[in-house]
């Protein structure tokens, strides 16, 4: 990945193109092996607007349905339609086929605050060891 | 790694759909060690277990299984049960992981002069299932004609030269097994695993065995059933053997005014329901969903919800998810899948 890629706590990715006037918005590879199996997708309209960190879509796995958040506030310029028939793009493809919206964005100072790919990847480090620890907790019960 | 009552469990291994799949193409090889397990003995055993139950123990002739509900006084599902008849004076009981000590304790408050041994941790327990489950297990197997093994015989056997309880079960909708073995010999795993690989065995999780059980119309305790639901609401009246002389929940059962029941439903649009998502019906909630998912085999949203007694098939109703609501539409049955 050569693009400046930036994540959100709750596991969207965000690429700015066209010098910062859109925001393409996806999720991680970690989230998507967080869900499992993706079955299916609900998409915003295009035109619509939403402030930062506002659900923007869901996606439901087989095991659970979760919020996807609009990374940066703005207008929803474009959606990745071709998930509705394939959903699974987004385990298969989550940083390049499986994008979800693109936005444009209406403060760019919001980009700036979000993680780095390496803020993000101690932040996922952070989780998975949690994750251990619980799993040791319960494996002594 | 779930947590799953203190045991440790994968609710996948390959992934859901690919691991619900293969079981529906090939076969599938499931640890259910979680499940409790209760050896019943002696004399009184057999007349124990007839008073637990709302189904009935003189169908079985020895090496049979049946399955039945266990009621409280309410007719309210304690829980529901696998009885394993090795012959009237030795019987297996395999209850839900979630229910073992419930479970436990209103057997042995009921076993008059029976012993019950929970053998949970002593015995371990693995499901095969899938169509290409019996051509797998025949090569493990050589002492058995498993051709004999009907639905619900089992039979004491051995395994890779190892004592062996198999019997024809499982909670899929698939044909299959599940073996009872000596915890100690979990290798039998590995070496199903390996001789299996012809037969394109993959080892299945939690994940894929809510999903075939939901398509196959199979009810899960603490989802669809429990103690505020009797086997009159759900799809297990047939469960319920009346001209049985006597049985806990019996009198209750007889007189309930039943005012709901369990459907199956499936849901026009893409959203995939949840347990406790709301019913409603002209705008009202009506009732609520018990279990929900997506549905591999027929790749739709599927499940199953309680609604008044006079709710039809393919009645529309509405369900909510998330504060919107989307159509449904009610099935003539709770089995969505059944194997030719």
């Amino acid at each position: 990945m050569v693009e400046d890629i930036r994540f959100t706590k709750e596991h969207e990715w965000i690429i700015l193109k066209e010098g910062g006037e859109l925001a393409v918005i996806g999720i991680s590879d970690f989230a998507q092996r967080q869900l499992g199996d993706i079955v299916s997708i609900e998409l915003p309209k295009v035109g619509s607007r939403f402030r930062q960190m506002q659900a923007i879509a869901i996606i439901d796995s087989v095991k659970a349905s979760s919020d996807i958040y609009c990374a940066l506030t703005g207008e929803v310029m474009e959606i990745n339609e071709e998930l509705l028939e394939h959903p699974e793009w987004i385990n298969q493809s989550p940083y390049e086929l499986g994008w979800i919206v693109k936005v444009k964005p209406s403060d760019i100072e919001e980009f700036n605050n979000l993680m780095t790919k390496e803020q993000y990847d101690k932040f996922i480090g952070e989780i998975e060891k949690e994750k251990d620890d619980d799993e040791k907790i319960e494996s002594r019960r | 790694m779930l947590n799953f009552h203190g045991w440790e469990m994968p609710i996948q291994y390959s992934g859901i759909i690919d691991e619900h799949i293969n079981t529906r193409t090939n076969v599938s090889l499931f640890d259910v060690s979680h499940m409790g397990r209760f050896e019943v003995k002696g004399l009184d055993a057999y007349d124990c277990l007839q008073m637990l139950i709302t189904n009935d123990l003189s169908k079985l002739i020895d090496n049979q299984a049946l399955y039945s509900p266990m009621c409280d006084d309410n007719g309210g599902i304690i829980d529901d049960l696998i009885i394993y008849m090795i012959k009237r004076e030795k019987f297996i009981v395999v209850v839900n992981a979630s229910n073992r000590e419930k479970d436990l304790e209103w057997i042995v408050k009921h076993s008059k002069s029976a012993t019950v041994e929970n053998i949970s941790d002593k015995i371990a327990l693995l499901a095969l299932q899938g169509p290409l489950a019996q051509n797998l297990l025949q090569k493990a197997v050589v002492d058995t004609n498993l051709d004999r093994l009907k639905p619900f015989d089992l039979v004491i056997t051995n395994i890779f030269g190892n004592d062996c309880m198999i019997s024809r079960t499982g909670y899929t909708g698939e044909d299959g097994f599940e073996l009872f073995f000596d915890s100690s010999k979990i290798d039998i795993w590995n070496k199903l695993i390996q001789i299996g690989s012809r037969f394109n065995i993959k080892p299945a999780g939690l994940g894929a065995r809510d999903t075939l059980r939901l398509e196959a119309g199979l009810m899960l305790y603490g989802n669809d059933i429990n103690e505020n639901t009797t086997p009159l609401e759900v799809p297990l009246k047939w469960t319920i053997k009346f001209e049985k002389k006597e049985f806990i929940g019996k009198k209750a059962l007889a007189t309930q005014q039943v005012n709901r029941k369990l459907v199956g439903f499936e849901i026009l649009e893409k959203r995939i329901p949840r347990h406790g998502n709301e019913v409603l019906i002209d705008g009202q909630e009506m009732g609520f969903v018990t279990s929900g998912s997506f549905s591999p085999t027929l790749k739709k949203s599927i499940g199953f919800c309680f609604v008044p007694i006079y709710v039809l098939p393919n009645q529309l109703i509405k369900i909510s998810i998330g504060g919107k609501s989307y159509s449904a539409k009610v099935s003539s049955s709770t089995r969505f899948y059944k194997r030719k």
